[in-house]
């Protein structure tokens, strides 16, 4: 759509806070989450799993299984499609092991039972005879000479010549002379770092039903982030036409990237289609830690030289991904993220895609964007102790702007990172006093932000209500923002519109809700179906009136003359139109479909407070405050939201949370008890500060909220906890006993 | 599985010495039920034992000493003010245990018979030196709480066994005690080192203390050299030195997920010092008036 500049001013409905239009269905219980589907004649499922890390598979004897009663069938490999290319064969390997298994929780087989207990039962009766191979789970021990092969051939051309068969894919960008940058520099530093592999940790473990004729016509409601990219995985995997499977969306109990593939959908399809029955399939929490997508763990080295005024004379970084047993590890996004906020004149950046035997790494909240910044944000605060900067003021005097060659290439359109740095600084918490034992940190983050295809229908009522349908899922609030700008647009009451995610029979192709791309893209194409439909409302307007259709206008939910010389006319309400349309031409409603382009990238500044306790090396996250650039909040309590879910998610990365692997390979804390995400307790109140540079690309400005926020946190909270405990932390998470032995270490050395 | 719901402690013990296989009894279920939907433990026979009559009952006893009932939950003890003006110590190791709604149902008894090494509860029975009525087939014993779990999982309660009454001693004037854990978040975990000390003064000199150290060990260890570093003295800064290192002398842990060997020997010494401290303060408020 051609856009005049964003709308920044006179704003009705935009920008107000009213309550969420799932939020009475989801605090009484109401909302239809992925495991509530029901179906008459429905069968439970439940997932044969490795035991092993890496293990070829020599046998499997399903018949002890499929002899308890109560059980219908059984599926393995054999049951899905042959001849998949691509990622989608990548998939289905995941979905379901050919003839390895590939880590600890690789399913192996699957059986459809009359109750989940049979279920359960019945798997424990599947004998699969394994053949043990040796295994890798670390991405450093991975790349080393000697490390065992995953899949021989599975890197593409991208990797020079003589690294390590693990190594699939390769990345490096940049610009300038880096060597000259640091020559020029009056200090270089240059520091390792590591970060573990977390879980985006939603509450709602992945679940589905599935129901799959004989006719190849299906039927699936499950909880994702994406029915449409579902849909066509699982046509492929099981091997029928895309249309002929109609895919529904549950509510969403969380995904944070998380649910924006299939893991259990194609097996419950293909059970169903052996049983003729609806199968359902849901996960417990020990399958959603060991085969769903954690986030990679990483390998990095950052070097920066700096003078002796602040300025950043270059930088370079080597950022080591492992993304499990697959290719895909988001290395690239590391690696173009990293130095993102500052304007170098010399910058070098390489990445490593590392297949180790771990689950397939699935996007988590800004994929590959918070382990690059906390390196990079490390070596920063590093540079700025030792030549004694203050901490803001340097990142100014280097911040990106509009203009700025990005490090990872085009140059930056209107962006709000200076705004951030500003309102950091003025902040009351950047000056507060610290107690005994706190440190302070500060910390800036990047990510894209995404568009995607997006379809959106409105339709208006005969009583002059709306309704809009959108294909993105709502993970955030975002029925509540699209009935806000619908509103805006048409002039008509919030509680007037009632927005639907509809299923992919119903609405045009829709990508995932991903890359913080809802509000942003389904919004502008929310506003774009309302002007359709105004201009339509306009066309009646002027009918009536015997006018040009020029010469109507949409204001305050009216339309009007557009001038003396259009003529002399009372203003018509939409619902004075909507009540006469079946008579004046038809139904109205409005239509866009499209890829837009100009989602704008966003930046974010937080400032954290932690107190470390020496004698016990635990951590406490005192105060925190989440700055960032939102364009504009549509719906400011519902961004404050997410500002501070990545701050919170972040804690618990830098703190806490770790994928635990044994001796064997196998994952040893596969639940919460030892899985450590935050609780409410742990949490102080996240403070934020909503800063609003327009976005050129978006009619009222918008950027994307959802993963700038978790871009920042390790960074900051590491620069905090170093403060705090006298002693540089390099390695994530900082749990008790890393800052103890770090605490050790200084003492001894 | 056979369940089955005991209306007296005898009826529990015919069921429990006649059952074959894998028995349980069900107070709280906050560990049974969660190992049996885990598929970690699957009874053949559950015996229920949270209707049998008096069993959610805490008394004082003529002499001072409390009887805690076996299925008095957690909330129960942290809402007794006297109970818990006598001995905060178990009170708040107990009130450690889960969420709100994990302490409407778990018990003393339950943290006691798990035979987790990390139990919160059991260091700080031990330093109380409370006592437990075992009754089975062959009658009725009193057994120290102390020697009920005898390694990870096990008790030495005999088949057809069970618990039917927790004793605290008298708490008596001048003493005091206190339990405090390590875990890296502030609730909902497990401990990775505990530490209860019970202390009695006579001025402000010890003269007699029990110190407990929960999960560095397969059992819970009752150190005598680490109160033997504090009899005799006012808690002084030499004192509380060596009692940590007595208290870290004694940690036989292990190194795992949750903590590694090193890190839970230092936190042992770090938890009793801070927790002897607390018990001094308690012991010196204690002028036996608040009873
Ligand atoms: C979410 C959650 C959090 C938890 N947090 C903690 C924690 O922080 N610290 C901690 O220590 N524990 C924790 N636990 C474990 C558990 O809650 C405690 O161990 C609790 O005290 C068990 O008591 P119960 O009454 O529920 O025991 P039950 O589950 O009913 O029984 C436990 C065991 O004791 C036996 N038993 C019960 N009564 C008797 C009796 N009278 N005689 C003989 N044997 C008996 C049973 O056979 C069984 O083996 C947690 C559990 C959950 C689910």
């Amino acid at each position: 759509m051609a856009l005049d500049g964003p709308k920044t001013s006179g704003f009705t409905a935009v920008g107000t806070t009213p309550n969420r239009p799932d939020g009475l269905d989801k605090v009484t219980g109401r909302a239809k989450f992925g495991a509530d589907a029901q179906a008459p004649g429905m069968l439970h499922a439940a997932i044969v799993r490795s035991p092993h890390a890496h293990a070829r598979i020599v046998s499997i004897d399903t018949s002890k299984a499929e002899a308890l009663k109560g059980v219908k069938t059984v599926v393995t490999r054999a049951d899905f499609t042959t001849g998949l290319k691509g990622e989608n064969w990548n998939i289905l390997e995941n979905v379901m092991a050919g003839d390895t298994a590939l880590y600890d929780g690789h399913a192996v087989a699957a059986v459809a039972a009359i109750s989940p207990l049979i279920a359960r039962d019945a798997i424990k009766l599947v004998e699969v005879e394994y053949q043990v191979l040796p295994h890798v789970t670390n991405v450093d021990a991975a790349m080393a000479q000697d490390a065992p092969i995953i899949r021989e051939g599975a890197a593409n051309k991208s990797v020079p010549a003589g690294l390590h068969p693990n190594v699939v894919r390769y990345h490096e960008s940049g610009h300038g002379d880096v060597d000259k940058g640091f020559a020029a520099a009056d200090l270089v530093i240059e520091d390792h770092f590591t970060t573990e592999a977390t879980h985006q940790g939603y509450i709602e473990p992945h679940a589905c039903l599935a129901q799959l004729g004989g006719d190849g016509k299906g039927e699936l409601w499950c909880c994702t982030q994406g029915h449409w990219n579902v849909q066509k995985i699982c046509a492929a995997l099981v091997g029928i036409e895309t249309s002929q499977l109609r895919v529904t969306a549950s509510e969403i109990g969380g995904g944070f990237g998380g649910k924006t593939v299939v893991f259990i959908e194609p097996v419950a399809l293909a059970l169903s289609r052996k049983a003729n029955r609806p199968v359902k399939l849901v996960m417990n929490r020990s399958e959603v830690f060991r085969a769903s997508g954690p986030t990679s763990s990483t390998s990095m080295d950052v070097k920066i030289g700096m003078k002796n005024d602040g300025t950043i004379t270059a930088a370079s970084g080597t950022f080591r991904l492992q993304g499990g047993a697959f290719p895909g590890a988001p290395m690239e996004f590391t690696a173009m993220c990293a130095f993102a906020p500052y304007a170098l004149e010399n910058v070098r950046q390489v990445g490593y895609d590392v297949m180790t035997n771990r689950p397939k790494q699935a996007a988590y909240r800004a994929p590959g964007s918070p382990m690059a910044a906390f390196a990079v944000e490390s070596v920063i605060d590093e540079l700025c102790k030792e030549l004694g900067l203050d901490p803001i003021q340097t990142r100014l005097k280097n911040a990106s702007h509009e203009g700025t060659k990005a490090s990872f290439g085009p140059k930056f359109d209107k962006i709000g990172l200076v705004e951030t740095l500003e309102a950091a600084k003025a902040h009351p918490h950047f000056t507060a006093p610290l107690g005994e034992n706190q440190g302070r940190g500060v910390s800036c983050g990047f990510w894209f932000n995404h568009s995607g295809e997006t379809s959106v229908t409105l339709a208006l009522s005969e009583d002059g209500s709306a309704q809009i349908v959108v294909g993105t899922p709502d993970i955030g609030g975002s029925r509540a923002s699209m009935a806000l700008m619908a509103a805006e647009e048409l002039g008509i009451p919030y509680e007037n519109i009632r927005c639907t995610i509809a299923d992919t029979a119903s609405l045009g192709y829709n990508e995932v809700s991903h890359g913080s791309r809802v509000t942003y893209a389904s919004g502008l194409a929310t506003i774009a179906a309302a002007r359709d439909a105004v201009k339509r409302l306009c066309g009646r307007a002027a009918a009536k009136w015997g006018i040009d259709e020029e010469a109507v206008v949409w204001e305050d939910g009216c339309a009007k003359p557009s001038g003396p010389n259009a003529g002399d006319f009372d203003p018509l309400p939409l619902a004075e139109i909507t009540r006469t349309m079946g008579a004046t031409g038809g139904p109205i409603n409005g239509h866009f479909e499209a890829t837009p382009e100009g989602a704008g990238v966003s930046f974010a500044t937080h400032i954290v407070d932690a107190e470390v306790d020496p004698e016990t090396g635990k951590t406490s996250i005192v105060r925190y405050t989440v700055v960032q650039d939102a364009g504009k909040a549509i719906h400011p309590a519902y961004v404050e939201g997410q500002f501070q879910g990545g701050a919170a998610q972040g804690i618990g990365w830098a703190l806490n949370e770790e994928y635990i692997y044994g001796e064997d390979g196998r994952l040893q804390n596969d639940l919460f008890l030892d899985y450590r995400i935050p609780v409410a307790s742990d949490l102080p109140m996240i403070d934020t500060v909503i800063v609003e540079v327009p976005n050129p690309g978006h009619p009222y400005g918008v950027r994307g909220v959802g993963e700038t926020s978790i871009c920042p946190p390790l960074a900051a909270i590491a620069n905090a906890v170093s403060a705090a405990a006298g002693v540089r932390l390099h390695d994530l998470p900082m749990s008790p006993p890393r800052i103890r032995a770090a605490l050790d270490a200084q003492k001894d050395g | 599985m056979d369940y089955h719901i005991a209306t007296s402690f005898d009826d529990a013990i015919a069921v429990a010495s006649k059952a074959q296989g894998i028995t349980r009894f069900l107070a709280g279920g906050t560990d049974v039920l969660v190992q049996l939907r885990a598929d970690i433990v699957t009874p053949d026979t559950l015996i229920d034992i949270k209707h049998i009559e008096g069993v959610k009952d805490i008394s004082r006893e003529s002499d001072g000493s409390w009887r805690i009932g076996i299925a008095v939950a957690g909330a129960e003890m942290t809402e007794h003010a006297a109970l818990m003006a006598d001995w905060p110590g178990v009170v708040e190791a107990m009130d450690l245990v889960g969420s709100t709604q994990v302490q409407g149902r778990a018990t003393l008894t339950g943290n006691l018979c798990n035979g987790s090494p990390a139990a919160d509860s059991v260091p700080a029975m031990v330093a109380a030196a409370m006592s437990a009525t075992v009754a089975g087939p062959n009658g009725t014993r009193q057994v120290a709480v102390k020697d009920i779990p005898t390694g990870p999982g096990r008790s030495s309660l005999a088949k057809g066994e069970l618990i039917t009454a927790l004793h605290i001693p008298a708490r008596g004037t001048s003493s005091g005690d206190a339990y405090l854990r390590f875990i890296p978040r502030t609730e909902m975990d497990i401990a990775v080192v505990g530490c209860a000390v019970n202390l009695t003064l006579d001025g402000d000199t010890i003269t007699s203390a029990r110190v407990v150290l929960g999960a560095v060990a397969p059992t819970i260890l009752l150190v005598q050299e680490a109160a033997n570093a504090i009899i005799g003295t006012s808690l002084d800064e030499a004192a509380l030195t060596a009692l940590a290192t007595a208290a870290s002398a004694a940690c036989n842990p292990i190194n795992d997920k949750r903590g590694t060997i090193e890190f839970r020997t230092h936190v042992a010494g770090v938890l009793a010092k801070r927790s002897a401290k607390i018990a001094y303060e308690r012991a010196l408020a204690n002028t036996g008036n608040s009873a």
